[in-house]
């Protein structure tokens, strides 16, 4: 079975001149703890299968879960930056279903008692008429556990349609997770899919800021359900609504959205109604095919953890949490773009290609903003559209573009050669330093080489000579040219100018 | 307390994925009568001025700190498991529940 739906789209234009998108996003942040929500196992991904599990997590008889204080600590963080009232009182539930990705045959979460309610997350969406503040509802944010992780095997695609059993690892069941709720997000309906891409980049870089999370989406460290439903202009009830999940990158998420507008708007337009129904999305294609009809709310049959205590937060460590709040994005960006002299506009091209993070880190590390911002929303940015991944998810890091860039700062490489050496260290060939020793990339340093090469192009082009000789400096442009040529673009065009002009002074002289 | 009708019993048989027939469900929709009243009867008693609760004992915020503790060996965790492979638990397919 391929990932490609056959079901017919409207264009985006035509789905939203009739009807008007309304979203939703619950999106699960994994929390960095140390140790699992309820049990003192590791949390670190990627360990072998089933090495980080106990009675607790497997949910074997009589093993009674204790809530881990510092995943409340960031729940009650992540809440107060979200704006969110804290709860005096709240309490975990069972949220029982028959799926074996759970061995308890139930999840822990909550239920009518969030720990974080009613809160409101400001962000900046772009437009074609510039930038333009929105105000997305946060409904709540609650406690839960991650869940285990199911190989299908068997079938053509090793997915779970004719996968002819399944295997399963508990290291992830019961991994602190916190789940962020919004409010109904209705907007201008052609803004829909940029609304949602910009609330997911704005939320996660608050949850990066906070500290609480990596958030690495492509890891599943943040992972985004998108809830869309679609209404006839001028309808007041909410139409129903499918909830796509799989959306693990920050440009799936609006195209997920986007998608989804296109579909319903057809089934609709052709008189027919939108089933209530999980929706996987596929990268391969941006498209989203039926998974599960939703099982209605009772059917989790909710109660009240009896193993569990109420959580009831003290106002002066609700306070003292308070007071550990980062600055918030908008402001800090809003400071940065002042220290690095930038305008929106190009905060925005920062924020669009998930790069003003690593900007920042590589930053951090000693290099000018404006040459980290090349590199990073240049060549990088440049190769992960191609690859159509986020930048964060390329093998390459801060340490590796600060590296490069003192490389050229050194005059060891020109822009030509580190382009190159990024791509190897894209194709992991190693760090900077190993790539431009494997690839011989280093610039031709030696001055002799060079003045040959300078003295070679200037006997090759007397009339070029003799214009820099009259002082026509500018015409050294084609003697560097010639000279990159016969390097095979190994040399720093700078320093060429320089010896060119030193030559040609000297034969004044 | 309106008592539970076969449908409803054949419902939660379904969530927990138990195949019963007729004559079980009229047995356990029965044995489930006799729960509900009884917990009906308790209800009766519970008069406005008191609280729902979920705990014997008032007991809130117990949680430990943020600290490792052994795990069970991979050996011992699989041990317990009805089938295994490639150091996973291995289950039965799940593509009929995924496509009901």
């Amino acid at each position: 079975m391929t990932a490609t739906t056959s079901e017919p789209l409207l264009t985006f234009e035509d789905a939203i001149a009739t009807f008007d998108p309304v979203m939703g996003f619950e999106v699960h942040v994994e929390l960095n703890t140390l140790t699992k929500m309820f049990c003192g196992c590791p949390t670190e991904f990627g360990a072998p299968p089933n090495t980080q599990v106990c009675p607790v997590c497997l949910g074997l008889p009589g093993a009674l879960p204790v809530v881990n204080e510092k995943a409340v600590e960031s729940a009650i963080r992540i809440g107060l930056a979200l704006g969110c009232s804290i709860a005096e009182w709240s309490r975990f539930a069972r949220k029982n279903y028959f799926y074996p990705d759970m061995p308890k045959d139930f999840q822990t979460s909550q239920y009518d008692e969030p720990i974080a309610v009613n809160g409101a997350l400001a962000i900046v969406v772009p437009t074609e008429d510039g930038p333009r503040p929105v105000t997305v509802g946060i409904e709540r944010a609650h406690m839960e556990e991650d869940t285990g992780k199911i190989l299908h095997v068997g079938g053509a695609t090793g997915r779970i349609h004719g996968a002819d059993y399944s295997l399963i690892d508990y290291n992830r069941a019961g991994v602190p997770l916190i789940e962020i709720v919004t409010k109904p997000i209705e907007v201008e309906p052609a803004l829909a899919p940029a609304v949602a891409r910009a609330y997911v980049t704005e939320l996660r870089e608050l949850i990066v800021a906070l500290g609480v999370s990596d958030a690495h989406m492509h890891q599943g460290s943040m992972r985004v359900d998108a809830n869309v439903s679609l209404k006839p202009r001028g309808r007041v009830e909410l139409g129903t609504r499918t909830e796509t999940k799989n959306v693990n990158s920050i440009r799936s998420v609006e195209r997920a959205v986007r998608f989804e507008i296109q579909r319903q708007a057809a089934v609709l337009q052709a008189g027919e109604t939108i089933i209530q129904e999980t929706r996987h999305f596929h990268e391969s294609d941006g498209s989203t095919t039926s998974g599960r009809i939703k099982e209605e709310a009772e059917d989790y049959r909710y109660f009240p953890e009896p193993d569990l205590t109420p959580i009831v937060p003290e106002s002066a460590w609700i306070e003292r949490l308070r007071a550990t709040l980062p600055e918030p994005p908008l402001k800090r960006r809003a400071r940065i773009r002042e220290e690095w002299g930038i305008s929106e506009h190009e905060m925005q091209s920062l924020i669009n290609a998930g790069a003003l993070e690593l900007v920042q880190q590589t930053v951090a590390l000693g290099a000018d903003s404006a040459d980290a911002r090349k590199w990073w929303t240049g060549e990088i940015a440049r190769i992960s559209n191609e690859r159509g991944l986020d930048v964060a998810a390329l093998p390459i890091t801060p340490q590796d573009v600060h590296r490069i860039i003192m490389l050229t700062i050194e005059g060891s490489l020109n822009d030509k050669l580190a382009r190159q050496v990024i791509e190897g260290v894209l194709a992991g060939e190693g760090n900077p330093d190993e790539v431009v020793v494997s690839r011989d990339l280093a610039v031709v340093s030696d001055d002799g080489a060079l003045l040959e090469a300078i003295d070679t192009a200037l006997a090759q082009q007397p009339d070029v000579a003799e214009k820099i000789r009259g002082g026509k400096v500018q015409a050294a442009g084609a003697i560097v040219g010639a000279v990159m040529q016969s390097t095979g673009g190994m040399a720093d065009a700078a320093r060429v100018r320089e010896l060119i002009l030193e030559r040609v002074g000297d034969s004044l002289g | 307390m309106p008592a539970l009708d076969r449908d409803d019993v054949a419902h939660l048989a379904r969530l927990s994925r138990l195949q019963l027939s007729d004559a079980e469900l009229d047995h356990f929709g029965e044995q489930l009568d006799v729960i509900l009243s009884a917990v009906a009867r308790v209800a009766e008693v519970a008069a406005d001025d008191v609280p729902p609760t979920t705990h014997a004992v008032p007991v809130v915020n117990v949680t430990r700190p943020d600290v490792i503790v052994a795990c069970l060996p991979r050996e011992d965790v699989l041990a317990g498991a009805p089938a295994a492979e490639d150091d996973r638990f291995r289950v039965p397919r799940i593509l009929d529940e995924e496509e009901q």
